[in-house]
């Protein structure tokens, strides 16, 4: 028995990977399959899935209404497209943010002394050790009406002697924008660190031999070295920031309603699984569509891990 | 010993898939007999096939057809843990997270073997290597050439039955690789254990070994003593592999049972009394192998048989021999000249241009098959 | 050129960044000393110290525990240590299980050919580039099926009925820590010369004891950081816990959410404090000891 699987390489791979995906097939691929199904399926008036096949919960979420308000049969309503959109827009403008924020930090650690590197990186960790949740309402305490932030400006505005009066920064847009950035800028730093510091110093010395100033030897040898980090890093924030409801949640009040809200309150407060799994879906679609896209021009982040 | 043979391959194959889903025959039907006791090279440049049969002999991989006999006992799929073998690795595989002295205990514990014997044994062959007092030390602290003697003592205190090493030199400075090459055929003739030692360095092998392999393509190409590879090459590959070759390509005129007369349309002559390899017929074409330091270059002045004009295309001094390029009715032959004499006349050297007479000695020829 | 020259620019651009990522932080910890209850405004550190709480209006006055009143405050929460403790039982079980089948699982695809590979190293992606709510409520249905039909067919009542709690939400964590775990032991073998293992067995150690004794040694500094992050996500995460958790198992991020939606005292922020603290310290710790264990083996 031993000496057939110690011949039998392939029963040994087997039996290594086997708990694993197993695993993972129980847990991430038949829960995907039972979303599937239950997105084709009807809300019963108690709230439990009737199972059929039907189309209506994704025609809803296009746009597709019966409650029209001048007694047509039917009529487009823009109410989740519009979600989706926002969900879409804030992922792509956070992942923007994020890239402006984390590249000259990671560039700045990435260039420190190898000895202080270390501590600086760690000095980025910290914050990402502290919990998700608690991080948002640090910035709801920022950013309410009576916040630091305020009465930070207040001091300056006063000082420059113009007239100010606090006002309230939560639960808009803007304060949804500033928490998922805040969230999410680590997962962008230490990718673009990971590939910047790989980069043998000695190619910046053949770009200088060469001719080359500093300005264009960032712009010829230091940028396109590192874009695996930031393909890797935009990855690891967009397919978040398009998913996450509490960011929204809590800065956004229920002003800013994005395609995480909307399942989550399928599943919890409206009671209709099969209308959340087919958000759910979308949402998946959507952000697959968009990573294929985007790592089909510029490949697959290879940090994506590292860090 | 109960087997005249060390190690035996007899006819294997061994496949492999490649990356790209081709199978690719990395030794294809080699047969060796290695005899107790010898210092046997496998030379060959990478992907010869040479690395891949030592492998086997160690057990890291298994023939996909013929079997491998270690002392008589063929192995079959016996794993490496279980045959009386030790392998020096090219990179030492030296255990980074233990000691000297734990890396040499390592296969001694695997045996059972008691601290005190451990400690006498590993101190023995610490002594061998010349690294006593190193034991406390981690691989990384040595340097390259300690390191090497290390992973050779690591495999010594085994006190294997053959000893198989993979280019465990490859590493070294040159300087250092030659003193590591005369130790070890010192330390194989002082253990008399069989030493199968895998180079693509030819002149390692015919430094150190008793007889050779020259391997190429997953087959051997000839297998003999130093002298035997180099003067009498089996076929041109070898010839060119070994050593540096001129080649002549010609016609057999005659035939004897050791000697050929050929006709070579470069020199316009037909030159009797050369050697001939195994299996030439009258008529074939063939190539004449000249080793560069077998020609002689001779004064214009002179003429005789067995001389031909020729050339200086191009000299370069490289200290011990100056080497001659030069060209007779468009064949280039290379020659070497030893430099006996010191002295730093330009002129006394051959320039470029200048006329020459090239002195073949039949006897010094081969004829080999042209392939 | 100096590779270590950097320009004004990068540097003032690095402290800008700096700021942004500790200014929320220095707030939170400082508002967990507000004498406000409502902890809307900062209305300065409680006083001073006494027999019993003092309060006017919503400010604290005195306390015993001055200025750290809100932190005895949560000393005396037991839906905190409850929360904390599901936290900490809930990691570390599945950090354990996480790195064991993981390790296993890089192993078997660094190493070896089998059939299901191209499968198994696909499913690792899953949750990288799928939307972790979506994994949420699959994993709910899946488990709300699954209790469904379990209770229905095997007359399951009372107590013994399958509900979601502390185990559902460990089998959820594996689930996703797995694939984190199996990817960074990977990375870390791809390095791993397999000569090493060969070495092992030439000089006579089964497969088992050269994993043992020279494989899991070699490759413990990428077992260990896989782990690491395998703990630290399951700790951080709110989401996945958010689905498949039930009464009796709330964590700390549920918790905290839950007090979100509600009144915020400056509890919260001390809770908030004791946690950065608890996470930086813990963190310290490993970096000096494997700064250390670096040391010994240079």
């Amino acid at each position: 028995m031993l000496q057939r699987l110690r011949e039998n390489k392939s029963a040994q791979g087997t039996l290594l990977a086997l708990p694993t995906t197993v695993w993972l097939f129980v847990l991430l691929i038949i829960p995907l399959i039972l979303t599937l199904i239950v997105s084709f399926g009807r809300r019963s008036p108690d709230g439990d899935v009737i199972y059929t096949f039907t189309l209506d919960n994704y025609t809803r979420l296009l746009g597709y209404s019966t409650d029209c308000p001048d007694g047509q049969a039917s009529c487009f309503d823009p109410l989740y497209v519009n979600i989706l959109g926002r969900s879409l827009s804030l992922a792509f403008n956070t992942t923007l943010f994020v890239i402006t924020l984390a590249y000259p930090l990671a560039y700045f650690i990435a260039r420190a002394h190898p000895k202080r590197r270390n501590l600086f990186l760690f000095m980025v960790l910290i914050p990402l050790w502290t919990n998700f949740v608690i991080r948002v309402y640090a910035w709801m305490m920022l950013l309410r009406k009576e916040g630091a932030i305020n009465i930070i400006i207040g001091w300056v505005m006063n000082a420059l002697n113009i007239p100010f009066t606090p006002f309230e920064m939560l639960y808009t847009p803007g304060a949804v924008l500033v928490g998922m950035i805040y969230e999410f800028l680590p997962f962008m730093i230490l990718p673009i660190y990971t590939s910047l510091e790989k980069i043998d110093t000695s190619l910046y010395e053949a770009a200088a031999d060469l001719g080359a100033n500093s300005i264009k030897t960032f712009l010829r040898v230091t940028l396109p070295l590192s874009m695996p980090g930031v393909v890797a890093g935009t990855i690891l924030v967009f397919i978040p920031v398009m998913g996450t409801f509490i960011v929204s949640d809590i800065l956004g009040g229920r002003q800013v309603i994005l395609v995480g809200n909307l399942i989550q309150r399928q599943f919890l407060d409206a009671r209709d699984p099969t209308f959340g799994s087919a958000a759910s879906l979308i949402l998946m679609v959507m952000t697959l569509i968009v990573t294929y896209f985007y790592t089909r021009k510029f490949g697959f982040g290879e940090e994506i891990v590292v860090g | 010993m109960a087997s005249e043979f060390a190690v035996e391959m007899r006819d294997v194959v061994k496949r492999f898939i490649t990356p790209e889903g081709n199978e690719m025959a990395a030794v294809d039907h080699v047969t060796m007999r290695i005899k107790n006791g010898e210092f046997f090279s496998m030379l060959g440049s990478s992907g010869c096939g040479k690395t891949t049969s030592l492998r086997m002999i160690a057990g890291f991989e298994w023939p996909t057809e013929g079997e491998i006999y270690i002392e008589g006992i063929p192995m079959g799929h016996t794993p490496p843990f279980q045959r009386k073998v030790n392998t020096v690795f090219q990179s030492y595989a030296l255990f980074q997270h233990l000691t000297v002295f734990q890396n040499l205990a390592f296969g001694l514990e695997m045996e059972g073997a008691g601290t005190d014997e451990i400690k006498k044994r590993v101190g023995h062959a610490l002594e061998m290597v010349q690294l006593t007092g190193m034991d406390r030390r981690k691989p990384k602290q040595l340097s390259g050439g300690q390191q090497q003697r290390v992973a050779l003592a690591r495999a010594l205190v085994k006190t294997p039955d053959v000893l198989l090493l993979d280019e465990p030199l490859g590493a070294l400075d040159l300087k250092l690789r030659k003193e590591m090459q005369l130790e070890l055929k010192a330390l194989q003739q002082q253990l008399g254990i069989t030493f199968i030692y895998v180079t693509h360095d030819q002149e390692e092998a015919l430094t150190m070994s008793d007889r050779i392999a020259v391997m190429s393509k997953g087959k051997v190409q000839q297998m003999g003593t130093p002298v035997e590879v180099y003067e009498r090459p089996a076929n041109k590959f070898v010839a060119d592999f070994i050593g540096e070759s001129n080649f002549l390509e010609g016609t057999i005129k005659s035939l004897s049972k050791d000697e050929a007369s050929v006709f070579i349309p470069s020199l316009n002559a037909e030159v009797k009394g050369m050697p001939i390899s195994e299996g030439l017929v009258t008529g074939e074409e063939v190539v004449v192998c000249v080793r560069p330091e077998k020609i002689k270059l001779v004064d214009k002045s002179v003429k005789s048989d067995g001389l031909f004009p020729g050339r200086v295309t191009n000299t370069v001094y490289i200290g011990a021999d100056t080497q001659v390029f030069v060209d007779v009715n468009g064949a280039k032959l290379k020659v070497w000249e030893q430099n006996r004499i010191s002295r730093l006349d330009p002129k006394s050297f051959y320039t470029v241009g200048q006329e020459v007479w090239l002195m073949l000695v039949p006897e010094n020829t081969l004829v080999l098959k042209k392939d | 050129m100096n590779p270590f020259r950097r320009s004004p620019f990068v540097i003032i651009a690095a402290i800008i960044v700096y700021f942004f990522l500790y200014a929320p932080i220095v707030g939170l910890i400082l508002y967990s000393f507000n004498a406000s209850r409502t902890n809307v405004t900062f209305e300065g550190f409680i006083p001073s110290f006494s027999e019993r709480v003092v309060m006017d209006g919503s400010l604290v006055k005195s306390s015993p525990c001055g200025p750290f009143h809100w932190y005895c405050d949560l000393a005396k929460n037991d839906d905190v240590a409850e929360a904390a403790g599901n936290t900490l039982t809930i990691a570390f079980i599945s950090t354990i299980v996480s790195t064991i089948i993981g390790t296993m699982a890089a192993l078997a695809l660094q190493r070896y050919n089998f059939k299901m590979k191209p499968f198994s190293q696909l499913s690792l992606y899953i949750p990288i580039v799928i939307p972790e709510i979506v994994m949420g409520i699959g994993i709910l249905t899946l488990f709300s099926q699954f209790f469904g039909w379990a209770n229905n067919a095997f007359n399951l009542v009372g107590d013994s009925r399958l509900s979601l709690g502390i185990a559902t939400v460990t089998i959820s964590h594996i689930a996703f820590m797995v694939p984190f775990v199996t990817l960074v032991v990977q990375a870390r073998l791809q390095g791993f010369d397999k000569s090493y293992e060969e070495a092992a067995m030439d000089l006579g150690a089964n497969e088992w004891t050269t994993f043992r004794r020279v494989t899991l040694p070699m490759i413990l500094p990428g077992i260990m950081s896989g782990a690491l992050l395998a703990f630290t996500l399951s700790l951080d995460d709110f989401v996945i816990t958010f689905f498949t958790n039930g009464p009796g198992s709330t964590t700390l991020p549920i918790y905290v959410y839950g007090l979100l939606r509600r009144i915020i005292t400056p509890q919260v922020n001390a809770l908030s404090t004791v946690w950065i603290l608890v996470v930086f310290l813990a963190v310290l710790l490993l970096q000096i000891l494997q700064n250390r264990e670096q040391k010994q083996h240079s």
